[in-house]
């Protein structure tokens, strides 16, 4: 059974619920573990004998490995369950899942999953920790926090930064996450993208609407351009690939028109020539890898807090303090 | 067998009469034979002192889901026909969307003959307007009225085809049953689990808009309109659905239409952390939606109070949001909902109330009862208007108990329910069975 932490509570369900302070704890908190990465042995006993479920009903790639490695390098046991051929696809509940992996005796969950508000779900069933890895199209927390970071690392900070999501906000987690989690630091947000994928209501969350990607160039200083799901065209939403790039890829003749140079982000997996350009995504701007490298940092500064640890002991865990 | 009931001194409120004053109700043998200001008890008679309550003709609830055939572990006739009697319901119209669907006299036949086992509330059948409601072609609608379905629905699968629609509205004239209608375009709804807006995009839910339902309203209007058939329109949740219905009866459209408890009194806010109790369809929608339903039910736009009673079992409500069945139970509560937050809070006064829940759904639906003119029906709710309770889910005798009512302080409820003049539920006793 563990104790909520007094920074973050149990779990880390999505970022509407947190305050700048708390935000900004875990921002401060990933600092000290970026290094580990750096480090010829990437291992440090933060968090030996803590078990971590790694439990998945969707595919991903970069989001689990990235929590695997946050959880192997800070020294838990894993385990990663897949819906294909789990228990999970033989009809067993989200519940019972969790509840027999309690019965087993772990210390936390990460769970990604295809309906929005699963993690909560799950984390007011059960007394492990859970963090959310996406729900549905609710969150996706440590994505949001991620981004966060990175463009904290560019510019410095974040209050007063213009920052632009680009794209299907309508289905993304990454989207809601980004605009909790910013809006809550004091940047301006905006969303931009065709109405069919824009969420009704969606200004007033306090979001500025682009329907043209070049007033939203003129305006950002990041742009976070979102994955487009390939199956769109097929429910309706868009004609076409081609159209959609044509009208909202981020291009460098567009980013050629800016007043100034654009960070760009992007969560992965990219289409590259549909909602950007290779150009773009490999050009100077781009700190796309550079969120992927941070991503385990934050993930590790995550599952430090959740598993008790403080803010302030970060640095001093890492060589072997208790966490 | 039922022999002789006399109540007595109660506060008779009959919106079919507009009688409200203190009166006495006889029954004999099944019927009521007379409501006077004072009657002598004749020898034999059961007596009911009723000082103090309220004496209306047997509450209906027009809109019921009761699963079986099919559904048996959310809900038996039996024992929705016992809740609908414990929340005062002497009748309850059953849905079709069983499994199988009751789309012929013989899945009538089973509905009726199970709802007079159980002996509590009357159970009248509905039947589905398409084959396994499916959309496609008509259900076998006159064997059915035959049969005892006092009225056709797809409720719960829609009927897309306006084509379908229309045959149907002219179809089902010759027997005199409304066709009730679960207004939704489907291909507007989408994969939307809740009410489309700020509360959906903050929770990463697909939302429906109002226009899906409003669609289909105006529809439903024009086609009655077009046919002079009766379309009796269910759960109507929108503004502008209140607003179409209002405008077709000045033009004369032959329509009556339903509110339920929970969008009177909820709206979609109360969905806050993913609760999926309170997840129906229609959802719960804006503020603005629900004091149009308000003035609907009080202005009469809204001729009838109806639960969607809909039962589903704690495992398939115990899922993520979106996972997680439509529906919500409502007969054990829905009297004392109205009581304490519609005419509690003086939207409507008591016998208008009772109006929509007696005399408005009889008359919708062509129901004996609703009434208490000698020589219909002997069914009678006696209703405390004064008891404080608290909603006990877990104290139901609905199977189900998926409702976003728990815990919450009402005041009013039934004391006893009367079938035929045969006491079915009496507050201080439980289930009776004389």
């Amino acid at each position: 059974m563990n104790q909520p932490n007094a920074a973050l509570g149990k779990d880390l369900v999505g970022l509407e619920s947190l305050s700048a302070e708390q935000i900004l704890t875990i921002l401060n908190t990933a600092e000290p573990f970026k290094e580990i990465s750096e480090r010829r042995i990437k291992k440090v006993p933060v968090l030996r004998g803590k078990t971590i479920v790694n439990l998945f009903f969707e595919d991903s790639t970069r989001t689990r490995v990235s929590f695997e490695f946050a959880e192997k390098r800070l020294s838990a046991d894993t385990v990663n369950i897949t819906s294909t051929g789990s228990s999970v696809a033989k009809g067993e509940t989200l519940v019972d899942t969790a509840r027999n992996l309690e019965a087993m005796r772990i210390d936390m969950v990460v769970v990604r999953h295809g309906s929005s508000g699963a993690a909560k779900f799950l984390a007011e069933r059960i007394p492990s920790n859970v963090i959310n890895a996406g729900d549905g199209s609710h969150e996706h927390p440590t994505q949001g926090l991620l981004d966060i970071l990175t463009i904290r690392d560019h510019f410095a900070k974040i209050e007063g930064l213009k920052v632009c999501l680009v794209g299907d906000i309508l289905h993304s987690r990454v989207a809601r996450s980004n605009i909790f989690g910013l809006l809550t630091l004091g940047a301006e947000v905006a969303v931009c993208g065709p109405k069919t994928l824009l969420p009704l209501g969606i200004a007033k969350l306090g979001v500025t609407v682009f329907s043209r990607i070049e007033e939203a160039i003129e305006w950002a200083d990041a742009l976070n351009v979102l994955r487009l799901q390939l199956e769109r065209m097929e429910t309706g939403f868009l004609p076409s690939l081609r159209e959609y790039n044509q009208v909202w890829g981020v291009s460098q003749t567009r980013l050629d028109q800016a007043p100034k140079d654009l960070l760009i982000l992007h969560p992965g997996p990219m289409n590259r020539g549909v909602e950007i350009d290779s150009d773009v995504a490999d050009g100077p701007h781009a700190v796309i890898l550079q969120q992927v490298t941070n991503g385990v940092a934050v993930r590790m500064a995550v599952l430090y807090l959740l598993a008790g640890g403080a803010p302030d002991t970060a640095e001093a865990a890492k060589e072997g303090a208790e966490a | 067998m039922s022999g002789l009931l006399l109540i007595q001194g109660g506060r008779v409120i009959d919106p079919s009469q507009a009688i409200d004053a203190t009166r006495d109700v006889l029954v004999v043998d099944g019927l009521v034979a007379e409501v006077a200001a004072q009657i002598e008890p004749p020898e034999g008679a059961r007596e009911i002192d009723a000082a103090g309550l309220v004496v209306t003709p047997g509450l209906i609830d027009v809109h019921v889901h009761l699963r079986e055939p099919g559904g048996e572990h959310k809900e038996t006739i039996a024992t929705g026909a016992r809740a609908a009697a414990a929340g005062g319901f002497t009748a309850v119209c059953a849905m079709p969307n069983t499994d199988p669907v009751v789309d012929d006299p013989a899945g009538v036949g089973f509905v009726l003959a199970q709802g007079a086992a159980a002996g509590a509330a009357r159970v009248y059948p509905m039947g589905a307007i398409s084959v396994g409601q499916e959309g496609k072609q008509l259900a076998a609608i006159g064997e059915m009225f035959e049969a005892g379905a006092v009225g056709i629905t797809d409720d719960g699968n829609p009927v897309m085809d306006s084509g379908l629609m229309r045959r149907a509205l002219d179809y089902a004239q010759t027997f005199g049953i409304p066709v009730a209608d679960h207004p939704e375009d489907l291909g507007l709804s989408g994969v939307g689990v809740m009410n489309e807006g700020l509360m959906a995009t903050r929770l990463g839910l697909h939302g429906k808009p109002n226009a899906s339902e409003d669609v289909h309203i105006l529809r439903d209007l024009m086609l009655a309109d077009l046919t002079g058939g009766h379309i009796h329109l269910q759960h109507v949740s929108t503004a502008y659905g209140v607003e179409a219905i209002r405008l077709a009866k000045t033009r004369g459209v032959w329509v009556t239409a339903e509110a339920t408890p929970h969008h009177l009194i909820l709206t979609e806010e109360r969905i806050g952390g993913f609760d999926t109790d309170a997840k129906m369809n229609p959802p719960l929608r804006s503020l603005a939606d629900r004091e149009a339903v308000r003035e609907g039910l009080a202005d009469g736009t809204l001729d009838v109070f109806a639960t969607d009673h809909a039962p589903h079992h704690y495992d398939e409500k115990e899922q993520a949001f979106a996972d997680a069945p439509n529906g919500i139970i409502g007969l054990e509560t829905a009297l004392a909902l109205g009581l304490t937050y519609v005419v509690g809070e003086g939207l409507i006064d008591l016998p208008t109330l009772i109006h929509r829940m007696s005399v408005g759904p009889a008359e919708a639906f062509g129901l004996p009862g609703g009434t208490l003119v000698a020589g219909s029906p002997g069914d009678v709710t006696i209703i405390d208007p004064e008891e404080a309770w608290t909603v006990d889910r877990d104290r139901f005798l609905s199977k189900s108990r998926n409702m976003p009512f728990h815990g919450w302080d009402l005041k009013g409820r039934a004391s006893y329910t009367i079938v035929g003049g045969v006491v079915v539920w009496e507050a201080d006793r439980g289930q009776s069975s004389e």
